[in-house]
């Protein structure tokens, strides 16, 4: 085994390379470029509501920094951040080469930064000030060239995601080593397979919409132009029906790194495997199934809210089963609370908010009152930061070893944990409040009897994007300076940890083997005793690193 | 999978039970009530809070003891037990939250049919046979009204199923950027500001010019879209004298935040004399007064 | 496009294969179908659009609306419908490793699919409304022509499949994905064609 591999060189990451680790980290550094920009658009936001009146910037400069923002969170970073850990670890986890169609999987990707900067570019133009959901008939009369950008920016990153989909479905149901069967992969496999399902089936519609909505805006239809006879009603429709699920598709990934996460640091086989991959495809199901949840004070008739309500609040079954699992899964290990395991346990805190809050907003009758308020403004940043980027810092740390090579430096990252962890609800929880009381959304302006409110809001964000900087000067230490990392340095127990850290070009030096289910801790060692290469294997696991 | 069933897990069950409904009860989260549906809806969130509160302490309890109780020791590398998983347990909360639900749906049901929902075509019947001129009057400017069938349908909240029936007074509202404009077919007045007396029930016959508004009463807990080419109602029953914020929830331009007016609520006698002293004189002297009370 | 750095990858990998890897089996026709499945997606939006304001219109298709002519659609139709046979007769062909006729019978769906859209185009100019006359009218032009996009698309793959079958031994009775993909897509879109006919002209 004394065969030198080529590794990767820095220029290869610049490239438009074929291996799906380098596109894996292409994606991740993206999409962190655009979380900084998004973050800044939101600390401007903050700025301004830091005070009832429109003092920071002109209200309408406002809205675009508020319909950027959304965007670039949701299309821009959570989206490629999801795509970014799939690639990565897809083929790693379930010992690939690499994805079925590595070339489309490039271009996939780069799509992505010249759609992100075409993106941006229409802050020359007046960006678009619709909001994320650029409702017409608002959005076909608010700056013509803004919205056009927006419209053909997000048809670029959906078609980027299409794509991402298909080689995600193909590599997992195809490309799986022999012995593993579809029970025996890890989660986050499973949790690929729904949020790629709900992608394939959702982005089109959104994409037809969308491709409507700008012929309104450029060729004088009237689609959703009432003025013209059409119907903006129909739009919503189109909308949600993809932008429901992709909130799920942007939170089942996170699911899946959750499930990960948790059973090696605490030492212990995740607690109900069936029940959490199934729950899986369930909450993929019922997501392409609730969209008129958000259209509930919308031109709905009241039979059809009833409806939606229903299905809506059944999702807090499958969802309530996971984090149940999650929680058995902790009780009773032996937790090594690392920075990792620290952001896991940071999701399960904050994720469960969001996730009562969502339910809440679920019951027509309240969410009548709430719809449109910083009520629902708390809920999906409890859902989106608590639990997709609570999820994919806890991802980042616990993979980083694998990605670079590298150990991070543990003490910095429980620095920056601690002050997400504050900034973030200092940030997000005053906001269920103003909801409740009369502050609504998307506002410039508003009543000073907030003001004492969302000066709190706006002081714990200053924390929150002040706690970036120990998250970035770890990883940059430590991707120089770092310590180098063993190729297991958790003992866990998924292929991924099989070879070297970086794994090279080739993934695999040979075939990995399947000794024992992705989360056998704890298994009596003695019953697969005799095997050589096995115990070899358990020699490792079980920790002299 | 080892549950402590001991007199500890009943004791923080006991507590965990009385703290959520206290908090369910007292978190004073809510601006006041100022009608009757305003408290039904009140009371709905009051058990959602009950039972977020009792979810939350329980998940964040069994959290925080794990991380307390269940940290690894300096130096151990031995696994925790190989637990997978434990079907009573399973089934068990996996049929919680399913009874929650159905509880909370049907609940939902009940205060929302309570609060007219499920009826807007009725009242749109009624509307529709004693006010048809206004309607007439409504339908200029949108020259295509959206109808389902050929029938009109009516979104939004109709008469409460379970009050007599009794003659609202009907306002029709027009939202066009950045204004609200309250027209009352009974008597011509044309204001900026909605007033209305108590203990009357209140019709909204709602409609809009260019984009997108959402006329929301926070003190009231209503809100419907108003959307251009559609029409849509709000009904409701004032029960206390006051004043209360008009707000627009859809996003519908630079001045969204700016697109706000205040409802009055007037005793009876109160309200007949705003009656008169609009009535009598439209004259542009009172419309000053009324914008310059708006600001 | 590719740096050195890939093709060394791509090196590496081969010589793995040859040391008695299992081979790389062909995934390209299961991407194919997801593929598809998404852009049925697409249509089914379109279509959802339109059957929802069919629903909610007072009249449908509104006033003044011009009667769409039927002939020139219903040749459109049987031409596609046809052309989906023929193709099919092209691939048997090339099962029986008789290149020449895989050649004749997709250059004869090629010509199909240039007529359909020429009939198209002949519709266009014929009718007597445009994209924006009404609501009825803008539908009608968008999914006609989103699907005539499609068909350009088959057209171009057919087109692409018969340039390479120029080369010797590019296609075979074992090696035929090409020809696989842009036939099952040729269906596809003959397919959705039927149902947009049923929507848009019959309903
Ligand atoms: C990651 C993203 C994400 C996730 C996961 C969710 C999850 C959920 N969301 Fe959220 N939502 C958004 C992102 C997300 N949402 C966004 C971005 C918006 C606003 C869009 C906009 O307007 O701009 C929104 C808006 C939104 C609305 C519309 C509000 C409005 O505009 O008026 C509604 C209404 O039903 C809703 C419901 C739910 C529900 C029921 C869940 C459920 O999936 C939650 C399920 C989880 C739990 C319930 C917790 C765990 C369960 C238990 C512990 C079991 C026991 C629990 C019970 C029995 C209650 N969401
Ligand atoms: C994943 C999604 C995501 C994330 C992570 C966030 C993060 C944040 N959001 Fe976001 N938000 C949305 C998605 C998201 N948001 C969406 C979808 C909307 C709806 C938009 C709409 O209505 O259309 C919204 C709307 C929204 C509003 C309501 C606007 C309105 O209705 O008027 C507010 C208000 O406070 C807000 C605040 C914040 C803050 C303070 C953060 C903070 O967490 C951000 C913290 C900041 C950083 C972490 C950046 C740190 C970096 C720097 C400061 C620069 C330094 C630079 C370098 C080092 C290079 N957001
Ligand atoms: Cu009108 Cu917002
Ligand atoms: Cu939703």
């Amino acid at each position: 085994m004394e065969q030198v591999h080529p590794q990767r060189k820095w220029q290869d990451y610049f490239s438009f390379s074929t291996d799906h680790k380098v596109i894996g980290v292409q994606y991740l550094v993206t999409a962190f470029f655009f979380y900084f920009v998004g973050g800044a658009l939101a600390e401007a936001m903050r700025v301004e509501l830091s005070t009832p009146d429109p003092d920071f910037v002109q209200p309408e400069f406002y809205n675009q920094l508020m319909t950027m923002h959304g965007s670039i969170m949701l299309f821009l970073w959570i989206l490629p951040a999801g795509a970014a850990f799939a690639n990565y670890l897809i083929p790693l986890m379930i010992g690939a080469e690499d994805m079925a169609f590595p070339r489309l999987n490039a271009v996939a990707f780069w799509i992505i930064p010249p759609g992100g900067i075409f993106f941006l570019s229409s802050f020359f133009v007046g960006a678009p000030q619709a909001g994320w959901t650029s409702y017409p008939p608002l959005s076909l009369v608010s700056g013509q060239w803004g919205e056009e950008i927006w419209i053909l920016s997000v048809l670029l990153l959906g078609t980027s995601s299409i794509l991402g989909a298909i080689n995600f479905v193909t590599t997992i149901l195809r490309m799986r080593i022999p012995d593993m069967d579809i029970h025996s992969m890890p989660l986050f496999c499973w949790s690929m397979l729904a949020t790629s399902a709900l992608i394939l089936l959702g982005t089109p519609v959104l994409a037809a919409a969308l491709i409507l909505l700008s012929f309104d805006l450029i060729a004088g239809t009237a689609f959703f132009n009432p003025a013209g006879g059409g119907d903006p009603i129909v739009y919503q429709h189109m909308f949600w029906f993809y932008s429901h699920p992709a909130v799920y598709i942007m939170v089942l990934p996170f699911f899946g790194v959750i499930s990960e996460v948790l059973p090696v640091h605490a030492r212990k086989p995740i607690f109900g495997y069936r029940a959490i991959a199934y729950s899986s495809l369930a909450i993929s199901f019922l997501g392409l199934i609730v969209w008129a949840h958000h259209m509930f004070t919308s031109g709905t008739p009241g039979w059809l809210r009833m409806f939606f309500m229903a299905t809506t609040m059944i999702i807090a079954v499958p969802t309530g089963i996971k984090v149940f699992s999650w929680c058995a899964t902790l009780w009773g290990g032996k937790l090594n609370l690392n920075s990792a395991l620290l952001f896991g346990i940071g999701f399960l805190s904050s994720f469960l908010i969001g996730g009562l809050s969502g339910v809440m907003v679920a019951s027509v009758p309240f969410d009548i009152h709430v719809h449109d308020t910083y009520f629902v403004v708390a809920h999906f940043h409890y859902v989106l930061f608590g639990g997709a980027v609570f999820g994919l810092f806890a991802a980042v740390y616990h993979w980083f070893p694998k990605m670079s090579g590298k150990m991070v430096n543990e003490t910095l990252g429980r620095i920056h944990f601690v002050m997400t962890f504050i900034g973030f609800n200092l940030t997000f929880l005053p906001m269920h409040p103003l909801g409740l009381q009369g502050m609504n959304r998307r506002i410039a302006l508003y009543d000073p009897k907030f003001q004492a409110l969302n000066e709190l809001v706006s002081i714990g964000s200053y924390l929150l994007a002040l706690s970036t900087f120990p998250f970035i000067i770890n990883i940059v230490w430590s991707v120089f300076k770092g310590k180098p990392a063993p190729r297991n340095p958790w003992r866990a127990l998924t292929l991924e940890w099989q070879t070297a850290s970086p794994p090279i070009i080739e993934n695999f030096e040979e075939e990995p083997v399947l000794w024992a289910g992705p989360y056998d801790y704890g298994i009596d060692t003695e019953s697969i005793d005799g095997d050589e290469e096995v115990e070899d294997m358990l020699a490792e696991v079980a920790g002299n690193t | 999978m080892k549950i402590p069933s001991n007199i500890v897990t009943l004791i923080a069950g006991i507590t965990l039970t009385l703290i959520s409904l206290w908090y369910g009860q007292n978190h004073g989260l809510m601006p006041i009530a100022a009608s009757a549906e305003a408290a039904e809806v009140d009371g709905l969130f009051n058990l959602m809070m009950t039972i977020a509160t009792g979810l939350f302490l329980l998940v964040e309890g069994v959290i925080i003891y794990s991380v307390i109780k269940f940290r690894r020791k300096e130096g151990d590398t031995t696994d925790g037990p190989p637990i997978e998983g434990n079907v009573p347990l399973e089934i068990v909360w996996t049929a919680i939250p399913t009874v929650i639900v159905f509880i909370l749906a049907i609940y939902s049901f009940e205060v929302y049919n309570t609060l007219g929902g499920l009826d807007p075509m009725a009242s749109h019947d009624h509307l529709a046979s004693h006010n048809h001129h206004e309607m007439v009057a409504m339908d200029e400017g949108n020259s295509q009204l959206i109808a389902m069938n050929g029938e009109k349908v009516a979104l939004g909240l109709g008469q409460s199923p379970y009050l007599e029936e009794s003659s609202p007074l009907n306002v029709n509202v027009n939202g066009i950027q950045y204004a609200w404009i309250f027209t009352y077919p009974d008597t011509g007045i044309v204001s900026g500001e909605l007033h209305v007396p108590v203990d009357r029930p209140v019709q909204l016959n709602m409609s809009g010019g260019d984009v997108l508004h959402a006329f929301w009463l926070p003190e009231f807990r209503i809100k419907q879209d108003v959307i251009p080419g559609r029409e849509s109602q709000l009904t409701f029953t004032p029960t206390k004298v006051g004043q209360y914020p008009v707000i627009c929830a859809e996003l519908c331009g630079a001045y969204h935040g700016g697109m706000k007016t205040t409802l009055t609520v007037h005793s009876a006698e109160d309200y007949q004399q705003w009656l008169q002293d609009n009535t009598i004189a439209q004259t542009p002297n009172s419309e000053q007064l009324a914008v310059n009370s708006e600001q | 496009m590719q740096s050195s750095a890939v093709n060394e990858s791509q090196l590496v990998i081969d010589s793995h294969q040859e040391s008695g890897h299992h081979g790389h089996p062909d995934h390209r026709m299961f991407g194919v179908i997801l593929f598809l499945i998404a852009d049925s997606m697409t249509f089914i939006g379109f279509f959802a659009a339109f059957l929802i304001y069919r629903a909610i219109m007072p009249e449908w298709p509104p006033e003044g609306t011009p009667e769409l002519e039927l002939l020139v659609p219903i040749i459109n139709t049987s031409i596609l419908v046809t052309s989906s046979f023929v193709m099919h007769k092209g691939q048997v062909a090339l099962k029986n490793n008789d290149i020449q006729g895989l050649q004749k019978w997709f250059a004869i769906t090629a010509a199909m699919g240039v007529a359909f859209l020429a009939g198209q185009g002949y519709e266009y100019f014929h009718a007597e409304m445009g994209l924006t006359t009404n609501l009825f009218s803008s539908c009608f032009f968008a999914v006609t022509g989103f699907h005539g996009l499609h068909v350009t698309v088959g057209v171009l793959l057919i087109l692409s499949v018969l340039w390479r079958s120029r080369t010797e031994g590019h296609y075979s009775s074992t090696s035929h994905f090409g020809v696989e993909a842009a036939e099952i897509y040729w269906h596809f879109v003959d397919v959705i064609w039927l149902i947009l006919f049923v929507l848009v002209y019959l309903l």
